[in-house]
């Protein structure tokens, strides 16, 4: 598939969402609602529960399977009580010693009168801002869609996998070219220079894993995905350098490497 | 995009500028600058010695380097890495042309200059976004630069001051720009859990990437009068949600009215304030 096509294949609601990741991955699991300062936000389910024996809190952006449910969910485009309903359930898991796994699939934090008027900007910005510093690990799977800063406030992770054919991306395909190239119709062109295929973003360094997926959907595929979450935070639990570690792996990006030396 | 905002007169001529500031007479044929407020021609001098700021209160965009003079102490700014300049990560279309020619307007290598230096005395760090530099696009240089100022004034034991405006990340470097974010949200962390002072200025336009990071990150946010600050695009928005969007929607007033900034400071006053704040938090 080209880039596009893969935005597209993303977009088009024919992949499993948030939910099934949750249904086929933990056991035990009991969703937790609320942000404890607004509002409920159907777009993003957070609970606890186990993987394997291990007593986690997952957080998933859903879209909806149905068009009913699509409309109740917005689509998986959270407003700022859903990143503030994550922060608080990470931060629950960081007082119980729990590690966190998000499931990332959203087009976008939500363009909306009221999402501005409660502070989009400055809920995903917290986000960010703790989950650096949040003592317990993180690994984030972007399942589908990873649309800009609303992928990234559920994405700073020690851990960033993606799945083979999802997409992450600073900015929509269609918005970079009618901004850029003041015609929409550009998006294929758009997509294929702005680096946003799983493999664009394992080239720049950007998630450290690309998910094969082979029986996606299936028992095996889900099988396989919690073996390796499984092992993954076996490790990651045991090391005492957890947050320098994640200071440094988005310290690295970026990083203008012939300049970085300049004495200050 | 930007709201309508209708800004109070001056009554008098402490309102306009102050006693203090110089009489200026308009020479014949001098150049006016039309204010997209009260749509009357002002002369450039009259502007520019009320740090072109308008009669009616419409703040004019300035140049990072020109904010400099109006907000530290004389001969005290020293600037940290300006050399820094951007590559092209992605062979981005077009990119590397671009960055040529608003390098020449800019006469900037990058959109956001940092350094040290003394406001009313006290030291600090100083960062300025650059709004003739892609309009203030956050790309991995600015990121770097800012996640880097962070990091010195976390080793150094001072305040950073951050004069933000921003279009959001630069889609030009797509993933690398987006990581800018998280980097500098971390870096601004490091800096809060040490007990430092950050304080925020918001000036016309600061939103997308930036918004979402370390401009509402601060421990006080401050913002000049009128300013576009939000997070999605106004446009968007209207196509998104097909509402009218409300008076004054992501200006300054509307997020001071919504609880996202501490207070809007004129032009005028935001060394004194900025002086206040800096003194009350290191014990001058």
């Amino acid at each position: 598939m080209t880039p596009y096509e893969l935005v597209k294949s993303a977009r088009s609601g024919s992949r499993p969402t948030g939910l099934d990741y949750i249904a086929n991955i933990v056991t035990d699991f009991m969703e937790l609602h609320g942000d404890r300062r607004f509002a409920d936000d159907p777009a993003i389910v957070g609970g606890v529960g186990r993987l394997g024996d291990t007593p986690v809190t997952v957080i998933a952006i859903e879209k909806g399977r149905t068009a009913k449910e699509r409309a109740r969910r917005n689509s998986g485009s959270p407003n700022p009580e859903g990143y503030r309903k994550a922060l608080r359930l990470m931060k629950q898991a960081e007082k119980f010693g729990r590690p966190v796994i998000c499931f990332v699939d959203t087009a976008g934090a939500f363009c909306g009168i009221g999402a501005e008027e409660r502070g989009q900007g400055q809920a995903i910005a917290e986000n960010l801002l703790e989950m650096s510093t949040l003592c317990v690990p993180i690994i984030s799977v972007l399942v589908g869609e990873g649309g800009s800063g609303g992928a990234l406030a559920l994405a700073m992770a020690d851990r960033v996998w993606m799945l083979e054919n999802a997409v992450y991306s600073v900015i929509s395909p269609e918005g970079c070219a009618s901004i850029l190239w003041k015609d929409a119709a550009k998006a294929p062109e758009a997509a294929a220079s702005l680096g946003l295929t799983a493999a664009d973003a394992k080239a720049l360094g950007v998630i450290d894993k690309i998910l094969p997926e082979k029986d996606l959907g299936q028992t095996p595929f889900y099988e396989s995905l919690r073996r390796a979450l499984e092992a993954e935070l076996e490790g990651l639990s045991r090391d005492a350098e957890l947050l320098t570690k994640r200071y440094d792996r988005f310290r690295a990006m970026g990083a203008a490497e012939s300049l970085q030396k300049e004495t200050v | 995009m930007m709201a309508f905002i209708n800004f109070l007169k001056p009554k008098n001529q402490l309102e306009e500028g102050g006693r203090s500031a110089l009489a200026v007479h308009q020479d014949a044929g001098e150049p006016e600058k039309t204010c997209p407020n009260c749509h009357k021609d002002i002369p450039l001098s009259k502007l520019w010695a009320n740090q072109l700021v308008c009669p009616c209160g419409h703040h004019f965009r300035l140049k990072a380097r020109q904010r400099l003079p109006m907000l530290t102490d004389k001969n005290s700014f020293h600037e940290l890495f300006r050399s820094r300049r951007s590559s092209d990560p992605l062979q981005f279309p077009g990119y590397r042309e671009k960055l040529e020619t608003v390098r020449g307007i800019s006469g900037e290598n990058e959109a956001v200059i940092c350094g040290a230096a003394k406001i009313g005395g006290v030291s600090c760090c100083v960062f300025l976004m650059e709004p003739y530099f892609m309009m203030g696009s956050m790309g991995s240089v600015v990121g770097e630069k800012i996640a880097t100022l962070f990091e010195f004034a976390t080793a150094h034991r001072l305040p950073v001051i951050g004069y933000t405006v921003s279009g959001g990340a630069r889609m030009q470097e797509g993933l690398l720009s987006l990581m800018q974010m998280a980097k500098t949200s971390a870096a601004v962390k490091r800096h809060s859990d040490a007990g430092l002072l950050y304080i925020a200025v918001l000036t016309d336009p600061t939103t997308g990437g930036v918004t979402a990071s370390f401009a509402m990150e601060a421990d006080i946010i401050l913002a000049e009068p009128g300013a576009t600050v939000g997070f999605a695009g106004a446009r968007v928005i209207e196509q998104t949600t097909r509402k009218a969007l409300p008076r004054e929607f992501q200006t300054s007033e509307f997020v001071l009215e919504h609880g996202f900034i501490d207070s809007i400071v004129p032009r005028a006053s935001q060394k004194q304030v900025l002086t206040q704040l800096l003194k009350l938090h290191t014990g001058g």
